[in-house]
């Protein structure tokens, strides 16, 4: 068995090992409600950190956006979800609304990628937050019914949809959609989780992953040997945007009223995920998902921890940064830790 | 008549994009690097003002001196400790993801500080304005005031870039750091100043932007502050004359989307108009093409 190999196997072991764990938990019940509750948002907050490790880690391109693709996942499939109820049985209708939100969250994912993707660092950055923005806002506004006749669609009010009175509002601007049915369980969180994981770490290790790293690493370089530059960003932005749709799938399916808040979709929601996959190892997929769980469910089981968690986690960002980056610290590091060969080290080096 | 005095607003809300702007494009000019935390030095700016009026009783002039002051040497502090560091790293998403944090750890700050709920701030202005056509069209002090002002902060910067050593010095490092060097400018000072300007300036963006809109909360900056980068971009960043032009279409372009097609949709139109420059003209109206070299 190769080296990557094993690696890849481990981060399954990991996320299997847990899973049974927290069953056994569950069924010997030594879980509290409380920390039921938090399981499946745990599994959704691993899958998107996978999702912009993807982006962040392997294309070396910052999204500060990727709440946005979340939000078109969890939109589309709960819309469907809500206009489907009672036509289609539970399963096939849940397994539609993931190719749905899949599908939605891949599609603007390579809309968007087309003007980004030609522009680099910084202003990626802002684009993608921009992008975030936009979908909020325009989700806030949009409004769909269903009645009798057909679909109705504006932009305005729900009094300007025109419906009978016998309509059914799904997506309601602001309020967004309501009553989406509750079919997120912790396993199937955490088979998307594996299904996430099972993608990224092929893909990394296919010989298209290793074109998206030289891109990473020297965009010239890469494009010299003919690695087509631009297709091969398209096709790791495309494939990120899509597990950040079924993080969304997901979360639209484990929450009662939907809503395109910033509380979930917002900047500071991005910037949180951006957090998991800092600390858990820019380009290091299993790290991703480890630090998304800790980081999870820490502040949620240690109170009061919760009022200076976005501070500690924003010095813990900066100092991680100054720490792995600096010039300056990496010299003195090498000086002093020269001969530990410490995992960090190792992992630079091959960098 | 009315058109006229959302053209005006626009006018106003976009000169205050446009002196955020100016900090924006400076450090990006020189330090290329995007300060993400500039928007929230403009909340730190707005919350020291309305601690210090308060203190004073009402007298905000001082607060805005104590304000310029601290702002800017939260910014040479900002730069020295965070992002100096950083600066020759192997990859340039380490500074961005240091400056969110900085932007971030503001934002917390002032939240433990001051509590989420949003302050009501008094205008530092007290001028009523002006009234024509027999009070048919009315422009309100805050507006005139903020037009002046960085019509003022535009003049007085051009002449300090292109008369002063200093100036010079920036724009030598600007263009090529290595060779500044070599002529004997401190490169680390000159970027340092810069920062301290940008701060400076937004620390005054912030006293007309809460003037105009007399609302304070942690997250004050942050919405205004990713505009004027927009704005900076569209004017093409690193151009103090772009950055002001691209500031005002902005103000006027949100001002009236808001007015004629949907408020909620606003932000949204601002966004669009990024994509579709960075698409058209990537580098923006004023910016200059810079050849990569291997």
């Amino acid at each position: 068995m190769n080296k990557t190999t094993k690696s890849n196997l481990i981060t399954y072991g990991i996320v299997i090992g847990a899973y049974i764990i927290v069953e056994i938990l569950m069924l010997t019940g030594n879980l509290s409600s409380h920390l039921k509750g938090l399981l499946v948002p745990m599994t959704y907050y691993a899958v998107i950190a996978v999702a912009l490790n993807l982006c962040v880690g392997i294309l070396g391109e910052l999204s500060i956006g990727h709440c946005g693709f979340m939000c078109i996942g969890a939109f589309s499939s709960a819309f469907f979800s809500r206009a489907t109820e009672n036509a289609i049985p539970t399963v096939p209708r849940f397994i539609l609304a993931f190719i749905i939100g899949i599908a939605f969250a891949a599609l603007f994912g390579f809309l968007i990628g087309i003007p980004v993707l030609r522009l680099k660092g910084d202003y990626l950055a802002i684009v993608t937050l921009a992008f975030g923005e936009i979908i909020k806002n325009v989700i806030n506004a949009l409004y769909i019914g269903i009645d009798g006749k057909g679909f109705h669609f504006t932009m305005k009010s729900s009094m300007d949809l025109g419906m009978e009175p016998d309509g059914d509002i799904i997506v309601n601007g602001a309020m967004g959609i309501t009553g989406t049915p509750h079919n997120s369980s912790f396993t199937v969180g955490i088979i998307v989780l594996l299904i996430a994981l099972f993608i990224v770490q092929n893909l990394v290790n296919s010989r298209d992953g290793r074109a998206i790293m030289a891109i990473r690493d020297n965009y010239i370089a890469a494009e010299s040997t003919g690695i087509n530059v631009t297709s091969y960003k398209m096709m790791a932005f495309t494939i990120s945007a899509a597990i950040a749709g079924a993080a969304g799938v997901l979360f639209s399916h484990n929450i009662t009223t939907l809503t395109a808040s910033s509380q979930y979709f917002g900047f500071n929601a991005s910037i949180m995920i951006l957090v998991y996959v800092v600390l858990g190892g820019i380009g290091n997929i299993r790290g991703s998902v480890i630090a998304a769980c800790i980081l999870y469910l820490l502040p949620e089981l240690l109170r009061g921890f919760n009022t200076y968690r976005m501070l500690i986690y924003s010095i813990v960002l900066i100092v991680m940064m100054i720490v792995n980056w600096s010039p300056k610290v990496i010299e003195w590091r090498k000086k002093t830790f020269g001969r530990i060969n410490l995992p960090w080290r190792r992992a630079k080096e091959v960098a | 008549m009315s058109f006229l005095t959302y053209l005006i607003n626009g006018l106003s809300l976009g000169s205050i994009y446009a002196i955020i702007a100016l900090g924006y494009t400076m450090v990006y000019g020189i330090a290329k690097m995007l300060n993400f935390a500039h928007g929230d030095f403009i909340m730190v700016g707005c919350y020291i003002i309305f601690s210090v009026s308060a203190a004073m009783s009402g007298n905000s002039v001082v607060g805005i001196i104590v304000a310029i002051i601290l702002c800017t040497l939260l910014g040479v502090t900002t730069e020295f400790v965070a992002y100096r560091p950083l600066r020759g790293a192997a990859s340039p998403l380490a500074v961005l993801i240091t400056a969110i944090g900085v932007s971030y750890l503001l934002e917390n700050i002032a939240l433990l500080i001051y509590g989420a709920d949003i302050k009501s701030f008094s205008s530092v202005i007290s001028w009523e304005g002006l009234s024509f056509a027999d009070g048919q069209l009315k422009i309100q002090g805050v507006t005139i005031i903020t037009i002046l002002v960085s019509v003022v902060i535009l003049i007085a910067l051009q002449l300090f870039i292109n008369k002063t050593k200093q100036g010079q010095a920036m724009l030598a490092a600007s263009e090529d750091k290595g060779a500044a060097t070599l002529m004997g400018i401190n490169v680390n000072r000159t970027i340092a100043l810069t920062f301290a300007i940008g701060s400076a300036l937004a620390a005054i963006a912030g006293a007309l932007l809460c003037s105009a809109y007399p609302s304070l909360s942690p997250y004050t900056g942050a919405m205004p502050g990713i505009k004027a980068f927009v704005a900076a971009v569209l004017g093409g960043i690193g151009s103090i004359p772009g950055a002001m032009i691209g500031g005002l279409v902005l103000g006027i372009v949100e001002i009236l989307s808001k007015t004629y097609i949907s408020s909620q949709l606003s932000d949204a139109i601002v966004f669009g108009i990024l994509v579709v420059v960075l698409l058209v003209k990537p580098t923006g109206i004023l910016g200059k093409v810079i050849q990569e070299k291997v």
